[in-house]
């Protein structure tokens, strides 16, 4: 009797902790499905559609037809470009430097503060930049008059606003950055640096041929993330063209035209839904590519 | 030059506390590039944080102020009460409203989220992996594709307007699942679970008494991502509630741009909000989350690590 007990036991054991995995992740599988899946079916769905009636790709003809989406996917185009090169060129160099500073307090301060601007992502960081960029309060109006800008309508003059979005991006998400390139600094292994050093390569060659070519995977890493997110721009230049009075205009980005399109007097959610359907491609397929072919996250 | 120059100058080169000159100009060099930046990111903050002290002509500096003087606390005083009075102090409903979205999205959050990592990181089913793979996908996924789809599928249950339309959207936290997976797999051995199934636990007492307690810090660092992510959060509050007393402060404070003559100068309305007013409204509308900040940077900074560097 004894014998058979033991014997059962692991198999009921195995079938609790199957019913357990399924009622633990039953809540968070509900979520997955009410607030991924399906809202990216429906959105599917109502792009391919128009009152209930099955269209084809008539909606995508129509936004791709529309005067605002191109100059839009360039408006973007060109914000992503310069963003995520500087980002990328500016993030490494900044934490290798700080990286290769040899008195902890020092480095560990200067991380954090260039951190800290992380808790003014959102439309608070917006507001602040709104006041820097004005010549009338800035407290830098010395420096923008060196570019030429003595009002807040001439500094977000269109072909500014690329550089401005970079740098609002870039003083909210660059520590964070900076942080994860730092630990990815420090796993590199005391000896292989030790060898460097003693062949006698300097911090130059040392970062250009050891440290750089093993930050590739979280080099790439930020490239694709910062790739999807900067295609999403939405709250700068909402904010800048609620500031600007529409000088910047309200459809500069695509989510912003997405918006529009839905709740302007169009009310047209079905295009709306098209323009989604286009981004969430890109994002989808940036992400595929990293779960698959990228394998940082492969565990098991 | 001789051998044992020569031979004294390379050793000199290659020691970092040597003065060759190549090597004190790169460090120069490094160093002006880590003061500019430090300048860059610290200084704006410091700007806002002095800014509220000033009135308006001290803020423009058409008195000759230093930019980064200290106004006085009783112009700060009396910013202060301008902004609570605004609209009878409509930024307390905003805030107030931000607390509700943030905090009960907090708490389902962690009750959704936990478990969840602890069934992908220590049981297995068949639903395990694609829903692994699922969460992973949607976790790169900026959080803004999904916004308009999000609101599409709303409207169709009339749930725009309602304060679920916000807490619902942001109990979905992908990254928190991965969080909790990865430390559940890492840091809690699945022999002390077995131990403890041996002396006679069931699989409820196991996760509530065994791999709760140790799974402290991750429920922390969940819970202030989650936190911090939804109380910044703009685009999807703005779609999804609609009205001005039902907005976070995130929200509130764009709307309030179209109150400052400044920038609008056609505004009608005789009670306008001036620029002073308006940094003291961004500093509170950040405040919980710049104190998050401030006292709990090692912690975000293991977060921001354990998230993207664990392999």
């Amino acid at each position: 009797m004894g014998r058979q007990r033991v014997a059962k036991r692991p198999r009921s054991r195995n079938r609790a902790q199957t019913l357990i995995g399924y009622l633990f992740s039953s809540g968070y599988g509900v979520l997955l499905l009410v607030f991924g899946v399906l809202p990216m079916a429906y959105a599917l769905y109502l792009s391919l559609t128009k009152a209930g009636q099955f269209v084809g790709l008539d909606n995508f003809v129509k936004i791709l037809g529309d005067f605002r989406f191109f100059p839009a996917v360039q408006h973007v185009a060109i914000f992503v470009a310069i963003w995520v090169v500087s980002l990328i060129v500016l993030v490494v160099v900044l934490a290798l430097i700080v990286h290769a500073v040899r008195v902890r307090w020092l480095s560990s301060t200067t991380r954090f503060l260039f951190y800290i601007p992380g808790a003014f992502a959102g439309s608070a960081g917006v507001m602040l930049w709104l006041f820097l960029l004005d010549p009338s309060v800035s407290p830098v109006s010395v420096v923008l008059g060196q570019f030429g800008f003595t009002s807040f309508i001439q500094t977000v003059a269109q072909p500014n606003l690329p550089v401005i979005f970079t740098v609002i991006a870039f003083w909210t998400g660059a520590g964070g950055w900076i942080i994860i390139m730092f630990g990815a600094l420090n796993n590199i292994s005391q000896e292989i640096m030790e060898a460097a050093r003693i062949d006698g390569a300097g911090p130059i060659k040392t970062a250009w041929y050891i440290q750089i070519p093993l930050l590739r995977k979280w080099i790439a890493y930020m490239a694709v993330i910062s790739l999807a997110f900067g295609s999403q721009l939405f709250v700068e230049p909402k904010i800048l063209s609620l500031a600007s009075r529409g000088v910047v205009p309200k459809d500069y980005s695509l989510n912003q035209l997405a918006y529009l399109i839905a709740f302007g007097p169009q009310g047209d959610f079905n295009g709306s839904a098209a323009i989604s359907i286009l981004l969430l491609v890109v994002a989808m397929a940036l992400a595929a590519f990293f779960v698959f072919k990228g394998g940082l996250f492969e565990r098991d | 030059m001789s051998a044992t120059e020569s031979s004294k100058a390379a050793r000199l080169g290659a020691d970092p506390t040597g003065f060759a000159p190549g090597r004190w100009v790169g460090r120069v060099l490094a160093g002006a590039v880590i003061v500019f930046f430090t300048l860059f990111f610290v200084f704006p903050l410091v700007w806002l944080l002095l800014a509220p002290t000033k009135s308006t002509t001290q803020l423009n500096g058409l008195d000759g102020e230093h930019p980064l003087s200290f106004g006085s606390f009783d112009q700060l005083a009396e910013n202060w009460n301008a902004l609570v009075g605004f609209q009878d102090g409509i930024i307390w409903t905003w805030l107030g409203n931000s607390v509700l979205y943030s905090g009960a999205a907090l708490v389902l959050t962690l009750i959704v989220t936990i478990p969840a990592g602890y069934a992908l990181a220590m049981t297995s089913f068949r639903l395990r992996r694609p829903l692994l793979v699922a969460t992973l996908m949607v976790m790169l996924i900026p959080n803004t594709a999904l916004v308009l789809p999000i609101f599409l599928e709303l409207s169709v249950v009339r749930l725009i307007g309602s304060p679920l339309a916000v807490i619902l959207p942001f109990s979905f936290f992908p990254f928190g699942v991965y969080l909790a997976y990865i430390y559940f797999s890492t840091s809690v051995s699945r022999d002390l679970l077995d131990a403890a199934r041996i002396d006679g636990a069931g699989e409820f007492k196991v996760f509530w008494r065994i791999a709760m307690p140790l799974a402290t810090p991750v429920i922390a660092l969940v819970g202030f991502f989650n936190f911090v992510t939804n109380w910044n959060n703009y685009f999807l509050p703005f779609v999804m509630e609609p009205g001005s007393r039902k907005m976070p402060v995130q929200v509130g404070l764009a709307e309030l741009i179209s109150n400052v003559p400044l920038f609008n100068p056609t505004t009608v309305s005789s009670i306008t909000i001036s620029l002073p007013q308006l940094a003291l409204a961004t500093l509170i509308a950040v405040a919980p989350v710049l104190v998050i900040f401030l006292f709990s940077q090692r912690f975000l900074v293991s977060g921001l690590l354990a998230g993207a560097t664990k392999e």
